[in-house]
């Protein structure tokens, strides 16, 4: 069976769920061989056999976390010329876009990039889209080379299926580009305990009706008691209200949870293209006339700060 | 000293209009009004700090990839305040892919002249957020991407780049691609006198021969991927909506405890 290059996301070893997702998608079209680079490395081996691999390819090298991109663009072209893959599969992060564009264009291929589904076709892997802000599903397929896929979080149920997960050291020599941006600092975000928002099962936002800053301590109560993400509309964000690193929307994530619940968001079409895919949507949001309530299958029209106070309260009772 | 500086635009159909494919599953450009896309606003407004911040003469040069009508997208980025623009026509163009699009992007570039070229995060259409990491490679120089901040001097341009895990701080030689975000400020509405001195500002046009390129290259023919098809997503079933009397947060609780989610 033909082989899948998978490029592994992880964190000192911890592979991230997007990943796993990936190896799910490409068992539909092949047999998994991961890619992890960078340090911890070979510790993603395990997590990555029990969901597949059959073989893992590490490296590491101090590149990879002193430039930008180009390193990982080598190690997987390097990949790429070792197992002759039928597809290369990579996270929908904004650097795995880029890293996936790049290693497109120097194997002579094209490139889909944003799918949030993939089966396998007479032609090659056929990827499922989700465009114009969720109005329109394309199917589509890279016609040429080797197709280069990036696919969004929450794309596939990550399923368990141990597979052998060799690890096998991956020869990787630099491109002359490779030291070309140098990353001259790091500041790590600080990690908020909740769950990561583009991997989130449930997503609690806040919009310009939460109303200041110190108002988003509903928002985060209403999350903690479900165990979800927070996220912010663009207003909020640029009143400062909330990091723009939890921004849903055209310009921020997008998400696609199982429940999304919107709070004083009155749903702009670049919020809307963030969120619009998520399975269930709830509104609450004091105007009956707001955008947002096209969208939902169910709505509260009020006063946030009379009925969101209320939920967290109702669902704290009746967990326990 | 002088800096070149080539920010590439992109004529994108109005996202608050019904956008939708054409027969040949191609964006369907006549039925909804176009417009600069929003995002390139920030690329130039960098551009034109980054020449007003500069004692070096800047010259800025806006580019565009797309069918007549983008010339209003070249416009507008004029009547901003930058210098000259380009704009690369030819009717073999219709259906360039992401590899394509970069193809002829970079070889007008390279026509162009250039020290740096600054492109938005991504587009309001495609949203594809690749191009820049595109010409990079295709340029061989260095992509400096994704930047909530911005500066050149000495031949270096230096950067913020806010990830999920981190923020970094990034440093190129010139030449480079930057790409910027809409955290990088605001950009600036154009004024009467922009907009007037805009209408005589050059535009050049440019088309495949001119940039050595055969039609085989780019357009739908010549692309590296293939829409098979696209659909509308069902319009959602109207959900409940329920007016808060009181118990509004309990009749949701009640909603998703049904929903399985409590
Ligand atoms: C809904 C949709 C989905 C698509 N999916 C794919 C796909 O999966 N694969 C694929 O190969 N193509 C795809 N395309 C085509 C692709 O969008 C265009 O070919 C293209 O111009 C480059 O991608 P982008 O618009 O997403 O640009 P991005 O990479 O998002 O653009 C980043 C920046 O590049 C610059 N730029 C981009 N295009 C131009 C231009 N024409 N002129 C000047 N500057 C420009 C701008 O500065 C822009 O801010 C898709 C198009 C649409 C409308
Ligand atoms: C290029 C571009 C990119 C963009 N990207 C994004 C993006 O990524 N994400 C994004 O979100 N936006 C984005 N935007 C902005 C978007 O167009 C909207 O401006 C933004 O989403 C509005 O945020 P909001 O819904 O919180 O605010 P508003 O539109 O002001 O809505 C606030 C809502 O709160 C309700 N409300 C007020 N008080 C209360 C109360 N006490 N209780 C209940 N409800 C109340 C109001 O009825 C109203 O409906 C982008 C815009 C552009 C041009």
């Amino acid at each position: 069976m033909a082989e899948v290059l998978v490029y592994v996301d992880h964190v000192d070893g911890a592979v991230r769920k997007p990943t796993l997702e990936l190896l799910t998608l490409a068992r539909r079209i092949g047999e998994p061989v991961a890619v992890a680079l960078g340090a911890g490395a070979e510790s993603t081996a395990a997590a990555l056999a029990e969901h597949g691999a059959t073989r893992v390819l590490t490296h590491d090298a101090s590149e990879y976390a002193d430039y930008l991109v180009v390193p990982k663009v080598d190690a997987l072209q390097a990949a790429v010329a070792a197992v002759s893959p039928a597809a290369v599969l990579v996270p929908s992060s904004a650097e795995g876009k880029e890293i996936a564009a790049r290693l497109a264009l120097r194997i002579g291929s094209g490139i889909i990039t944003d799918a949030v589904d993939l089966e396998a076709g007479d032609e090659g892997p056929v990827a499922t889209q989700s465009v114009f802000a969720a109005s329109f599903s394309t199917k589509s397929r890279v016609s040429k080379g080797t197709p280069v896929i990036t696919v969004k979080p929450n794309s596939a149920a990550v399923e368990a299926a141990p597979a052998a997960g060799a690890v096998e050291a991956l020869a990787v020599t630099f491109s002359a580009q490779a030291t070309g941006t140098k990353i001259t600092g790091r500041t790590p975000r600080e990690s908020t305990g909740r769950p990561e928002l583009t991997e989130a099962a449930i997503v609690v936002s806040g919009g310009r009706g939460v109303n200041g800053a110190e108002n988003f301590g509903l928002i985060e109560a209403l999350a903690d008691s479900l165990g979800a993400a927070v996220g912010a509309s663009r207003a909020a964000v640029d009143a400062g209200w909330y990091p723009h690193t939890n921004q849903v929307g055209q310009t921020g994530k997008s998400v696609s949870p199982q429940l999304y619940i919107a709070n004083g968001i009155s749903g702009a079409i670049q919020h809307r293209a963030g969120m619009q895919t998520s399975k269930t949507i709830v509104a609450v949001n004091k105007d009956a006339e707001a955008p947002i309530f096209d969208l939902v299958d169910y709505g509260v029209v009020g006063d946030l700060f009379d009925v969101v106070p209320q939920l967290t309260e109702e669902i704290k009772t009746r967990k326990g | 000293m002088s800096l070149r500086i080539v920010v590439t635009v992109k004529y994108v159909p109005d996202a608050t209009g019904d956008r939708h494919f054409a027969d040949d599953l191609t964006v369907d450009r006549d039925d909804v009004d176009g417009l600069l896309s929003e995002l390139d606003e920030y690329a130039v407004e960098q551009a034109l700090q980054i020449s007003e911040n500069s004692d070096d003469d800047v010259e800025i040069t806006v580019l565009t990839v797309g069918p007549e009508d983008a010339k209003d997208a070249l416009r507008k980025a004029l009547s901003m305040g930058a210098d000259k623009a380009v704009h690369v026509e030819d009717d073999d163009l219709h259906g360039t892919d992401a590899i394509g699009t970069s193809l002829v992007l970079a070889k007008a570039i390279e026509k162009a002249g250039y020290d740096l070229v600054i492109s938005g995060l991504a587009s309001t259409d495609g949203t594809m957020g690749v191009v820049p990491a595109l010409l990079a490679e295709r340029l061989g120089v260095p992509q400096v991407t994704l930047l909530s901040e911005v500066s050149v001097e000495d031949g270096t341009v230096k950067g913020r780049r806010d990830g999920d895990a981190a923020s970094e701080q990034l440093e190129a030689s010139l030449p480079a691609v930057v790409s910027v975000t809409d955290q990088s400020g605001e950009a600036r509405y154009p004024s009467f006198k922009g907009i007037m001195a805009a209408k005589k500002k050059p535009v050049q046009s440019w088309d495949l021969s001119d940039l050595d390129l055969e039609a085989g290259e780019v357009g739908l023919e010549g692309a590296w991927t293939a829409v098979e098809s696209a659909t509308q997503r069902p319009a959602r079933t109207a959900g409940t909506i329920v007016k808060d009397e009181g118990e509004g947060g309990k009749q949701l609780a009640e909603f998703l405890a049904g929903q399985k989610f409590i």
